[in-house]
């Protein structure tokens, strides 16, 4: 007995004192003072240094896209530094290109803040916030995904259509890490007091939290818009319009864009699903051919066997074959899966469409 | 207590009892670290000095501290509290004071932490039943003795990085191979000294 109360005293009392020496050196050696953090060579922070870069943004309320919370295991928060930033470290490399290290661009969470630095950003991320929500409705769309609406209460948000907030997912019974994954607004650009997200139930972190955990009226924190897949107003010509499953966030936000600006464009929008189960929200879709200046809704089911369905069966890229004329002047939104969306810009590039207007979102 | 001075210590420990050569210890950062000169050189001085110094404070925990109370047993864990502390406090230094050092080791710094050459002086040490000066000899020797191991390989291996290697041997086979090689090499100064 004796011995064990002994083991288990001078254990404790080495490591309280390697604990108490390692604090004091953290107080002062890695104590870096203050330094000067400026953005865009014309906005100056004064902010303490020692820390990563990513966080010290976040202290100072600028939120960069950053899906794995600061750990170097996702590579969204790049930012370009110009100044102050010290060598390249190894745990950067495997996230950023030759042309990415040669431009400065670096992970800002792998950076520390140890001297004066300079950086560069994207004006959008200035319009990133941090908001605290209550989940307002859920409703079960198909047996997998669920749309939500989360109320921002007295503050707005605004944001592009086609655009994307992260949530964030708490710990909970199973998983003791917080994690932001990202979510397209499926809601309209001018209902800045709420957003609509549609998520999939996939057995991720996040998505286990919603669909298992999160309830009406629970509060969820979210932050953003970000990303730069959105509607463009002058790239002009007809517009394609591609996405599956929770693939249809972003295009119902850029259609209600079309439908209350009233836009008269040509648009056509394929909707790829496994069966008719899979499909989602059709009369609200259906709706916007009559609403909208000239839009054809064109759901293509890959599985379906029923003789109930009359509409097109195959992929995506099948039916671009069969609806899409070679040298148009079209340009494209997509959004879904890396291997749908090669598959598509595959089918659209066949067509002679641009690269450049094909604008996609992989998830 | 044996009887042997601590400058033969120190000779023996760089060459005839060798941590890489004749124990085999420190193998992944001395694999990984190995590829040039200066970068080897900047891990083996690290390694020299963690070394040293972790292997002095563990002397002072275990007979001062473990060795009067009747806890040897809890050798290994306090061992490895310390080396840990002493890297933390070390990487934070050379962050502050020695900023070129510091990102020129990267990672490999926090591996310093488990690098086996490090408590295997700390538990030869106490095995051994070394006084102090003993201790110093063996620790400074082990650590130069790394130093000098890790040197040499970076320098092959920037010679052999001209040369065509089959494929299958490229990297870490050929340096395994490399090291047998040396540790037969040092095999011939087994004559000189020796302590195990």
């Amino acid at each position: 007995m004796q011995t064990i109360i002994l083991t288990v005293l001078i254990v404790t009392i080495i490591t309280a004192t390697l604990a108490i020496i390692l604090t004091i050196a953290d107080r002062t050696i890695a104590n870096y003072g203050e330094v000067t953090l400026t953005i865009n060579r014309e906005k100056e922070y004064t902010v303490s240094g020692g820390t990563s870069l990513l966080s010290t943004l976040t202290s100072e309320k600028i939120f960069i896209p950053s899906a794995c919370g600061g750990k170097g295991s996702c590579g969204y928060c790049k930012v370009v530094i110009t100044e102050g930033g010290g060598p390249v470290l190894a745990t950067e490399k495997p996230w950023l290109t030759e042309e990415e290290i040669a431009a400065n661009t670096r992970l800002s969470c792998q950076c520390k803040v140890k001297e004066d630095i300079k950086i560069e950003i994207p004006e959008e991320l200035f319009l990133v916030k941090e908001y605290t929500t209550t989940v307002e409705k859920m409703v079960q769309l198909t047996p997998t995904i669920k749309q939500l609406r989360f109320d921002l209460g007295e503050e707005e948000i605004s944001f592009k259509p086609g655009q994307y907030i992260q949530l964030k997912a708490p710990a909970y019974e199973g998983n003791d890490e917080e994690v932001y994954r990202a979510y397209s607004i499926a809601s309209s650009v001018k209902d800045n007091h709420g957003i609509e997200l549609f998520i999939g139930y996939t057995g991720g972190i996040t998505t286990t939290y919603v669909h298992q955990y999160l309830k009406e009226g629970d509060k969820a924190h979210i932050n953003g818009p970000y990303g730069d897949f959105y509607y463009h107003e002058d790239d002009g010509g007809p517009m394609i319009l591609a996405g599956a499953g929770t693939g249809l966030a972003p295009i119902m936000s850029i259609l209600m864009y079309l439908e209350e600006n009233n836009i008269k464009r040509e648009v056509l929008f394929f909707f790829g699903a496994k069966t008719m189960d899979d499909l989602l929200l059709v009369d609200r879709l259906k709706g916007f051919e009559d609403t909208l200046y000239d839009f054809k809704f064109l759901p293509t089911l890959s599985r379906e066997e029923s003789p109930e369905w009359t509409g097109d069966k195959g992929r995506v890229p099948k039916s671009i074959d069969k609806y899409i004329e070679k040298g148009g002047n079209y340009s494209a939104y997509l959004c879904g899966s890396p291997v749908m969306i090669d598959s598509i810009v595959e089918a659209l590039r066949e067509k002679d469409i641009p690269l450049e207007k094909i604008y996609f979102d992989k998830f | 207590m044996i009887d042997i001075h601590p400058v033969v210590i120190f000779i023996a420990a760089i060459f005839t009892s060798n941590m890489i050569f004749s124990n085999f210890l420190g193998m992944c950062s001395f694999i990984a670290v190995s590829k040039e000169i200066p970068t080897a050189i900047g891990l083996g001085i690290a390694v020299t000095v963690v070394l040293t110094f972790t292997t002095i404070l563990n002397y002072f925990v275990y007979w001062y501290i473990l060795d009067p109370l009747g806890l040897e047993y809890l050798m290994y864990i306090v061992f490895i509290l310390v080396i840990a502390a002493y890297v933390q406090l070390l990487e934070m230094i050379l962050e502050r004071y020695l900023p070129n050092l510091y990102y020129a080791l990267g990672i490999f710094l926090p591996l310093i932490t488990v690098n086996c050459a490090i408590l295997g002086v700390s538990l030869f040490m106490v095995t051994r039943q070394y006084n102090f000066s003993q201790t110093i000899g063996f620790a400074v020797g082990s650590g130069m003795g790394w130093l000098l191991a890790i040197t040499a390989m970076a320098g092959i291996r920037s010679k052999l990085s001209n040369n065509e290697i089959p494929e299958g041997l490229r990297g870490t086979p050929i340096t395994l191979i490399i090291t047998g090689i040396m540790a037969l090499a040092f095999i011939g100064f087994s004559g000189m000294v020796q302590i195990q």
